[in-house]
């Protein structure tokens, strides 16, 4: 039994039935990481002997918690007591937090097994890990290829076999894109739904924790764990459902808006056949399909790219050598030491992002910029309120093209910034969006994007867990199934 | 020409709440620096901010005391700019949408009342403090500089005035009375050497009769009420000069020299700040319902105008006395605890006004530390009353026992004080007086009557002062009667 592909789920009715242990489990795993690492660099920072003796722990106190003896992946934003936390960034080399993020701690209490810290572009800004200062992951599909970004690690290592599931966070679609990119299932919840106490900000207001795993059941599982309020997050809020198990069941009577913006122009041949192919199998299970308009659409990249850098900027000021992380040498007052310390702390990315963001709050800039993006994120908030008038969910492509190759746009930030398109709308209406594998063009994972209104995630959840069994995406990644 | 100075202050008021304004750290001056710090409040990757329920509270009193509107919704917003005592590269403040405008406060000065307006009361946060190595304790020269974050995060309001205040008599009293409200309000120790409150104050000069405004400076960081009211001064005087030699003022601010009274601009910025507001994504918008606010208003303490007032009605203290003693929460607290123990207001008044105030103002001493305690004084009234001491003696004693911290008792039997009221006792020196002294019992006895007090003088110079004076007159007349 390869149980590299065993999900969540299933390991863990194995664990309890005793048919497994976490030892065993957690080592397939490490053995993973052992023989892939060097290709795939998923991974900061791992500790193969703190995730055994957590297993071992595990298994010699059985009943130790719902999610007990799951080996876990955490992305590098999350902060971890303890335990190195580098959002990817030379400004945070060795930084060693003094605690834990809400998220990770909710998981632990759960009984998880750390395998490490994920890999992702400098502080989350990025769609294909190349802007982490510790090198690029390579996508499991075809090494020569991003996994995405900026979760590329965490997507990586579950495509991988390098974890059963993982953490992800998802700011203008860092969980969704890569997790398309690397065939595998990623949530992002509705904004407030999961605390962000801990997760290292990017765009506040954007800003949410997911999960990054194998099958649509085993993000239910995950979310369950992860929603709730939080007092040290005054932007959370109690989710007004339990998170539910989908059922098996068929996709009568649920309808389905195609975002018609989303899914024509600027799509990919290859992208759009599997996407089309999709559609039509969904709707012989019993969906009723239609087309859908967000007017509106088109602006969400140039509003995105304003208003997450303008929080980017102020967020990122914490940043100054004063306290922890990177200072510089050499530094004659504090301006220069301000100065010199963030430009060799910051990699290109992020230096475009905060002069990008201070510029668009500049005095006499404010109205023009993020006075004008503000409206536009009401606009599509307006747009989606009025498609859930008429379809349960919006689908559409969860990116324009397949897993592109490392360095073809690292040059060219604008067509980086236009993989975000199909995403960016969820985090600027604060929705619910997840991604799922749809098929492969050219042997590479395409994935399909689920919309749903503000705190729908039991309907988007059951709608995504029908559609994965109706599309039947059994691939793995080469890494996984030569060990079938 | 005439020119009329025109005055806008701008304060700031660290409030006394148990925790920080967006962490559970310990609000408390001084103590060993970066003690009562946490990842909030360091500014730590991943922290978050949360409101302080007791600050929103406290605000709304001090927006209600100064009579201000208090909206349903405000919101909170990032004020951008790099400095090592400022974490988090911004400080969370309020913008646009303050938490109350217009209000107002009324000043009564003998010969000038005025109203003047409140344009905004919001809420911030406090930033960490510097301390610079060197003797100077200034940046300037200093080899290096630490810095102490147990402040970092101190639930800060802003008061701002509108430009209604014409005088830097009237500047003073303005914050005399709204430092006292605040104290009434129980909301922050408005310590000024401590700094939790700071005042600015902005300035201008118009020929009288016109109503544009002139070009302002700005007196930065005063610390003392004095100091403001002679600075500003000094400063109208300035801009009055350079306005009649036909001089323009520049927009710049200032610093006024306390030791020797001058004026000099501070270096200026080389550049404007820009401080990049917009909304904090962090923080949900401040609701203050109605229900709220009512809430509030009802648990608000008696102010020092109610206060005033029931000195009057229910002690039947003169105005003059019920302003002095309310004119300080911390004097009135003390008459009226005293009043518990010594049932007679005017008497218990008299004394405070008279003795105590006296006291702490040549000693130049805080009633906090003074060494008599109420209960003190009420048990010194009573000696009095008693006829145990003559009042004139109980001056003295509660004289030392501001001085030693001694209570009455201690030092009237230390020093056996006590009065003698024992007729046989007197008898005796009343008649060794008598008997020395026969060319004023001549003149006694001759009609000039006046000359008791003569014997009486004698009596108690015999007695150290400790005869009763009433028994000893009655005793003389009958004794140079006979």
């Amino acid at each position: 039994m390869n149980l590299l592909r065993l999900t969540a789920t299933e390991a863990l009715r194995r664990l309890a039935d005793r048919e497994l242990s976490s030892a065993e489990l957690t080592g397939a795993y490490l053995e993973q990481m052992e023989r892939c690492e060097g290709d795939i660099s998923a991974y900061l920072h791992t500790d193969a002997e703190a995730s055994r003796k957590a297993a071992a722990a595990v298994d010699a106190s059985p009943g130790g918690g719902t999610l007990a003896g799951l080996p876990t992946a955490i992305k590098d934003v999350l902060c971890t007591r303890g335990i190195p936390t580098t959002c990817g960034s030379r400004m945070l080399e060795g930084f060693i937090p003094v605690y834990t993020a809400t998220c990770v701690s909710r998981m632990e209490d759960a009984g998880i097994v750390s395998l490490g810290k994920t890999n992702m572009d400098e502080f989350a800004m990025g769609s294909s890990t190349e802007n982490s200062a510790y090198g690029t992951t390579r996508n499991p599909w075809d090494t020569q290829r991003v996994p995405g970004g900026s979760s590329g690690g965490s997507a990586a290592a579950v495509a991988a076999g390098e974890a059963l599931w993982a953490l992800g966070t998802d700011t203008g679609g860092s969980i969704r894109q890569p997790a398309s990119f690397c065939g595998v299932v990623g949530l992002k919840p509705t904004y407030g739904a999961v605390s962000r106490y801990g997760l290292v900000a990017f765009a506040s207001s954007f800003d949410q924790v997911g999960p990054v795993t194998r099958s649509v059941r085993d993000a239910a599982l995950m979310l369950r764990h992860l929603v709730g309020k939080d007092p040290l997050d005054s932007t959370s809020v109690e989710h007004p459902e339990a998170i539910a198990d989908p059922v098996d069941r068929d996709l009568s009577g649920l309808r389905l808006g195609v975002v018609s913006e989303l899914a024509g122009e600027g799509i990919e041949a290859g992208v759009n056949e599997v996407f089309r192919e999709a559609l039509a199998r969904l709707q012989a299970a019993g969906a009723e399909l239609g087309e859908a308009s967000l007017p509106h659409v088109e602006y969400c990249i140039p509003a995105y790219y304003i208003l997450a850098p303008a929080e980017a900027s102020a967020n990122l000021a914490r940043f100054d050598g004063v306290r922890y992380g990177h200072r510089a040498s050499g530094a004659g007052d504090v301006t220069e030491m301000y100065e010199l310390t963030r430009s060799e702390g910051f990699g290109d990315e992020v230096k475009r992002r905060i002069m990008l963001g201070t510029y668009a709050l500049s005095s006499g800039y404010y109205d023009a910029y993020y006075g004008q993006a503000q409206k536009v994120r009401s606009l599509v908030v307006g747009d989606f309120r009025a498609a859930f008038a008429d379809y349960d969910l919006l689908l559409s492509p969860t990116t324009p093209t397949t897993a592109f190759r490392i360095g073809e746009k690292v040059d060219d930030p604008l067509s980086m910034y236009m993989s975000d398109v199909c995403t960016t709308p969820a985090n600027l209406a604060g929705l619910p969006a997840i991604s799922i594998p749809a098929g492969l063009s050219q042997g590479l994972p395409v994935g399909l994007q689920l919309f749903g209104p503000a705190f729908s995630e039991n309907l988007l959840l059951q709608a995504a867990h029908s559609a994965e069994s109706v599309l039947g995406f059994q691939a793995a990644s080469p890494l996984v199934e030569e060990l079938d | 020409m005439e020119y009329e100075p025109v005055i806008g202050l701008e304060i700031h008021v660290e409030l006394s709440t148990r925790s920080k304004m967006f962490c559970g750290c310990r609000v408390k001056f001084g103590g060993v620096p970066n003690t009562r710090t946490c990842p909030v409040c360091l500014a730590h990757p991943g922290a978050l901010p949360v409101m302080n329920r007791q600050a929103i509270t406290n605000l709304a009193r001090i927006a209600l005391s100064l009579d201000c509107e208090i909206p349903e919704r405000s919101i909170f917003h990032r004020k951008n700019y790099f400095y090592p005592d400022l974490p988090k590269g911004y400080q969370i403040s309020q913008y646009d949408q303050p938490f109350a405008v217009d209000g107002s406060l009324e000043i009564a000065l003998e010969d000038e009342t005025a109203r003047i307006g409140i344009e905004r009361v919001h809420m911030e946060e406090d930033t960490a403090k510097n301390i610079h190595a060197g003797d100077s304790g200034r940046i300037a020269g200093s080899l290096y500089s630490m810095i102490d974050f147990n402040r970092s995060g101190t639930p800060l309001v802003e008061i701002v005035t509108r430009p209604h205040i014409h005088s830097p008599r009237m500047a003073r009293a303005f914050l005399n009375r709204l430092k006292n409200t605040l104290l009434y309000l129980d909301v922050s120790d408005c310590n000024m050497e401590e700094g939790s409150l700071r005042c600015d104050a902005n300035v201008s000069l118009r020929p009288v009769g016109t109503d544009e405004l002139g070009v302002k400076t700005e007196l930065k960081n005063m610390n003392s009420f004095k100091h403001l009211e002679k600075g500003l001064a000094q400063e109208i005087e300035r801009q009055r000069e350079l306005l009649e030699d036909g001089e323009r003022v520049v927009q710049q601010t200032v610093h006024y020299d306390v030791a020797s009274g001058e004026i000099s601009p501070l270096r200026s910025k080389e550049e404007a700040h820009d401080y990049r507001y917009f909304p904090e994504p962090d923080l949900v918008p401040l609701v203050a319902s109605q229900q709220f606010v009512e809430e509030v208003r009802r648990g608000m303490p008696e102010l020092p105008e109610a206060r005033e007032q029931r000195y009057v009605s229910e002690f039947g203290l003169p105005l003059y006395d019920a302003q002095v003693l309310t004119a300080s929460r911390e004097v009135a607290d003390y008459f009226e605890e005293a009043l518990g123990l010594f049932d007679d207001a005017k008497l218990v008044s008299n004394w405070v006004m008279g003795e105590l105030l006296a006291f702490l103002n040549t000693a130049g001493q805080e009633l906090s530390a003074c060494r008599v305690s109420p209960a003190g004084l009420a048990e010194l009234l009573h000696r009095v009353r008693d006829g145990d001491i003559s009042a004139n003696t109980g001056k003295e004693v509660f004289a030392e026992m501001c001085e030693s911290g001694a209570s009455a008792a201690e030092i009237i039997a230390a020093r056996g004080l006590t009065q003698i009221s024992d007729e046989s006792e007197l008898e005796a020196v009343i008649g060794q007086v008598i008997e020395d002294n026969p060319d004023q019992v001549e003149q006694y006895r001759g009609g000039k009557v006046k000359v008791i007090g003569f014997f009486v003088g004698q009596v108690m110079k015999q007695t150290g002062g400790r005869a009763n004076p009433k028994v000893v007159n009655e005793l003389l007349r009958r004794r140079l009667s006979e």
